[in-house]
């Protein structure tokens, strides 16, 4: 067991744990911070992602002890502190994935997440390669990844004013899309006309 | 089919006020800020951890296990072994051939063998290591052709004594007469690699008995009530005193569809320690859980007329099961029975047999069973095409079975959009201007297909509903849905709460979703063949509309005036024809509670009698299906082998989108998988089954940057039954995606890949037997 004095979203914590443990361990079971994710344990996935000092870091291969004295922030400090009593606030990046669809089962974006806000920190306007390329080290399995990397454009864009905070462009994208392909002469899809395959 | 289950196409008031718009997801903000619990976020006072030892052999027979050293090992609190719950099961009730932990044998390298439970997991894992195994090596099946020729030892003790897990043939039609006559006839081998499904969140299980001896089982399940029903016969407990909870689960794709070792593991520990226990699965542990997709060999003969009508298709596939049943006996059918879409043809056979391997057990996995052979079928429509000298979505336009009809084997299509998924694609990929028109390197390819939505095959025989609701109302407006179906991610609580906000009027913030609680819920068969939104949905629509007509009525009469009159919108209950009457949802819940007592409705949905009539005719018979199409452009870098995938168009008849923002993740998520186990993913074990990198690095998880541009194109053909004319999107949109890959590289380098993965090797190799093939055409003097 070692005492350790961790500086956490803002807050400076004392716990004991086992020498060996990592910081997401520490983390996750001795700090109750259980938004940052295990989905690998060996640094391929990107779950566990949180910032150190601003960067991002993966606390599955960080020991713990190698964090005193550093900044920790995980996805429980992204947010900023709510102005009204009545609406939780986010992070716009939070916002944006929120509204894009980006959070299908939501388990690598805590880590997802705070890569993109390190991105956004030093880079204020990345471009879609830019993102990819911030975002490569951690896995998603349920998005293809299409609606995350909106999101972060969403979030890029609103913070710049290009976009209204109310905006709808991803969801009806694939709508869109569909109604601009069709031409006037398209055949009007009916599922009551048979097709060639019917039984005469 | 009951009145109850066909609600029509049409908004309840009017116009859709959420339905069919984008929305947020009701817990996306919670997911957003990282508060979501999932499984192992869940921590009870007294938790005690456990972990699982393995078999190091693919298959051996238990001489004999000595667990003293670990029990006595201090901090441990519980040890046990395949003796403790010999009672095997199976997710489908005729395949009981699991047992929690090994009782005789082991079957597979990663086999569950005992069960520790300690204080932390250190000890846990320093216990596992002081269990002594005795085994009796046996004789290890690693192909499927080693163990439909061999017979002994039998992996598993069946009345034939082989090891074919499940066989079945199914003739319509006169196929032999088709094949003699027809003009044209392409045959070839093909193979799919298997693939799993490596959802991020590994599996999860924590167990807790209370004071009265209540079993309460927390997991990260797809399936909470089958995983119910086995915990109720493994542990012979009445299931009354179980409850299975699903908290938010971090993916599952089809993998956490199973009842798992760890389930019965920790409610035994559980019981024997009297202390809550919980197991988290590593990453390695879940690529041996598996049940991933099943590898198949096939081998598929098309027949056709000169214009490129399809007169017969005969498949022989062969499927790798691995080492336990699983969902075999559906897999095999579904590899047979759902390739008789999109594509009209009078006559189709196949013949399939899935055979024990000594190695991960498959299962399902999105897209369950029918992704193979479309692939194999729809590369086979390209060479048709290219033999005919046709365009291949041309080909398949001529092909198209169309809405309402029936296929081959007896399949009831309702709504069908293929055509106009098949224009989609054509249209935004500028298929006319652009194919065969690519710099050198450069293809297109296209291919289509069909899935289900839900299935009217419940694993286990009964007549009660397969989906149900129940909707309890606040005085505040508040209404709260309980939902027994398991929400993966794919937003299925949402889609509940959409409905019945749309429904009654209210705002999404006045909706409640208590779900996949087995104590709280009414019973869902959960989410697996693509059946929560068109079940539920509908289960949704009428329980709403039940609740709906207390409120309307109760008003009408407070206000006195038709109930034609009364609309609920917005949060509010206003009078059509008298603008200044109108109250708040929550007057107007009371205002009805007053009428009819305190407030509540129920809704079930039941699929309608569906299938052919005969056996095995109800599996792959669905209430609906959905159709897609898609176009690939890749690049090959013929010096390297790489394939670079640039740009996959998909357009898919998903009914109506309830929410395009989910339809269109679901169809950018299936994209991106079949894509990715096309050409990266690798679920090989080596000779002596030892997986060949349980790691998702190894197994090489497709990044941002190996993900191709997605372009979604959502397709709307109203289907007749579902809720509000919708149809499934979550896996359906896979499936072609792989064909037209392959499709697109013979279009950009004339190689015809016939045998997935698409690795460079394979790429190269390829290429090169092509080069080697023109040289000896172009010079058939130098041929002795």
């Amino acid at each position: 067991m070692r005492v350790l004095q961790l500086q956490v979203n803002g807050d400076t914590l004392e716990t004991a744990a086992p020498v060996h443990w990592t910081l997401l361990e520490v983390l996750r079971y001795r700090l109750g911070l259980v938004g940052s994710k295990q989905g690998c344990d060996k640094g391929d996935c990107g779950a566990c992602t949180v910032l150190l000092d601003g960067k991002p870091v993966l606390s599955c291969l960080t020991l713990a002890a190698n964090a005193v004295g550093h900044e920790v922030t995980t996805i429980e400090g992204l947010a900023p502190k709510p102005e009204t009593t009545s609406e939780p606030a986010l992070d716009p990046i939070q916002r944006a994935f929120d509204d894009c669809g980006a959070l299908q089962c939501g388990f690598c974006q805590p880590g997802m997440m705070l890569s993109a806000r390190a991105l956004l920190n030093t880079n204020a306007h990345p471009t879609r390669k830019e993102i990819q390329q911030a975002l490569s080290g951690n896995l998603c399995r349920c998005t293809g990844y299409t609606q995350i990397v909106q999101a972060v454009e969403t979030a890029v864009a609103r913070v710049s004013g290009k976009t209204e905070p109310d905006c709808a462009w991803v969801a009806e994208l694939a709508r869109d899309r569909a109604q601009i392909d069709s031409a006037p002469n398209e055949a009007s899809p009916s599922s009551t006309t048979p097709g060639p395959g019917a039984p005469s | 089919m009951s009145a109850r289950d066909q609600h029509g196409l049409a908004a309840p008031h009017g116009e859709f006020q959420i339905i069919g718009k984008p929305q947020r997801k009701i817990d996306g903000a919670t997911k957003a800020r990282g508060s979501a619990l999932y499984t192992d976020d869940l921590c009870l006072p007294g938790m005690l951890h456990a972990k699982t030892l393995r078999s190091p052999h693919a298959h051996a027979r238990i001489l004999s296990i000595d667990t003293s050293a670990a029990q006595a090992l201090p901090g441990v609190h519980g040890v046990i072994t395949g003796q403790d719950m010999p009672t095997p099961y199976g997710v489908i009730p005729w395949t009981p051939d699991e047992t929690a932990l090994a009782v005789d044998k082991v079957r597979f390298i990663g086999d569950e063998v005992a069960a520790v439970a300690a204080v932390d997991e250190d000890t846990a894992l320093c216990a596992l290591d002081l269990i002594h195994v005795e085994y009796e090596l046996l004789h290890s099946y690693q192909s499927p052709q080693d163990a439909l020729e061999r017979n002994e030892p039998a992996i598993h003790k069946n009345k034939r004594g082989d090891n074919v897990s499940k066989r079945v043939q199914l003739d319509f039609g006169e196929v032999d007469k088709a094949f003699e006559t027809s003009p044209v006839v392409i045959e070839g081998d093909y193979s799919f690699h298997g693939s799993t499904h490596a959802a991020i969140e590994p599996h999860c299980a924590l167990a807790q008995v209370d004071g009265n001896g209540l079993l309460t089982l927390w997991s990260a399940t797809q399936i909470t009530h089958y995983v119910h029903r086995a915990l109720a016969s493994v542990l012979d407990l009445a299931p009354h005193r179980i409850r299975v909870i699903q908290p938010a689960i971090g993916g599952a794709f089809g993998g956490k569809s199973d009842p798992f070792s760890l389930e019965f593991c920790v409610a035994k520990l559980a019981q024997i320690t009297g202390r809550p226990v919980k197991m988290l699965w590593n990453r390695e542990e879940v690529f041996y859980a598996h049940r991933g997709r099943h590898p198949m060999d096939m081998h598929y003969r098309t027949a056709a007329d000169e214009s490129g009508r399809i007169q017969s298709v005969d498949a022989k596939i062969l499927i790798d099961g691995g080492s336990y049943s699983s969902f075999g006996l559906v897999t095999t059918y579904y590899s047979g029975q759902l390739l008789t879409g999109p594509y009209d043809f009078p006559t189709y056979r196949f013949d399939s047999t899935r055979v024990f391997t000594n190695k991960p057990p498959c299962g399902p996995k999105r897209g369950h069973g029918s992704v193979q052979p479309r692939f194999a079928f729809e590369v086979q429509l390209d060479e048709l095409a290219v033999q005919l000298g046709m365009d291949p979505i041309e080909l398949r336009r001529r092909n198209s079975i169309g809405p309402q009809t029936m296929t081959v084997n007896g399949q009831r299509i309702t709504s069908c959009g293929f055509d106009e998924c098949l224009e989609k694609v054509e249209r935004a990929s500028d298929w006319k201007s652009r194919r065969g028109k690519l710099e050198q390197g450069r293809g297109l390819g296209v291919a289509g297909s069909m899935y289900i939505s839900g299935t009217n095959y419940a694993v286990y025989p009964n007549d009660m509903p397969q989906a149900g609701i129940q909707l309890k109302v606040d005085r505040s407006g508040v209404v709260t849905v309980f939902s027994g179906a398991n929400d993966i991610g794919q937003g299925s609580n949402s889609m509940v709460a959409y409905v019945v906000a749309e429904e009654l009027g209210l705002t999404l913030d006045m909706l409640r979703v208590v779900a996949a609680d087995t104590d709280l819920c009414p019973v869902d068969l959960g989410a697996y063949s693509s059946r929560v939104t068109f079940m539920v949905g509908n289960a949704a629509i009428d329980a709403s509309r039940k609740l709906r007509k207390l409120v309307v009525s109760s008003l009408a009469e407070h206000w006195e005036i038709e109930e034609r009159r009364v609309r609920l919108v917005g949060g509010e209950a206003l009078d059509l024809e008298d603008p200044t009457r109108h109250m708040t949802m929550a007057e107007a819940f009371q205002i009805a509670e007053v009428k009819h007592d305190t407030l509540g409705a129920t809704g079930s949905y039941n699929t309608p009698t569906l299938g052919g009539d005969y056996r095995g005719g109800s599996i792959g018979a669905s209430p609906a299906y959905s159709f897609s199409a898609h176009v690939v452009e890749v690049a090959v870098d013929e010096e390297t082998g790489h394939l670079d995938v640039r740009e996959v168009w998909c357009a898919h008849d998903c009914g109506k989108a309830l929410n395009p923002t989910l339809v269109a993740g679901q169809i950018e998520g299936s994209v991106y998988m079949g894509i990715a186990e096309a050409i990266y993913e690798n679920h090989q074990t080596n000779r002596f089954g030892l997986h060949a990198g349980p790691s998702l690095l190894d197994y090489s998880m497709a990044t941002t940057l190996d993900t191709p541009e997605i372009k979604a194109l959502i397709v709307e053909s109203l289907d007749p039954e579902g809720p509000y004319g919708a149809k499934e999107a979550g896996e359906g949109p896979l499936h072609s995606a792989i064909p037209a890959l392959s499709n697109a590289i013979f279009d950009a380098v004339g190689i015809r890949l016939r045998h997935l993965p698409f690795t460079p090797e394979v790429v190269l190799r390829a290429l090169r037997e092509k080069r080697e093939a023109e040289r000896q055409t172009a010079s058939p003097g130098n041929n002795p």
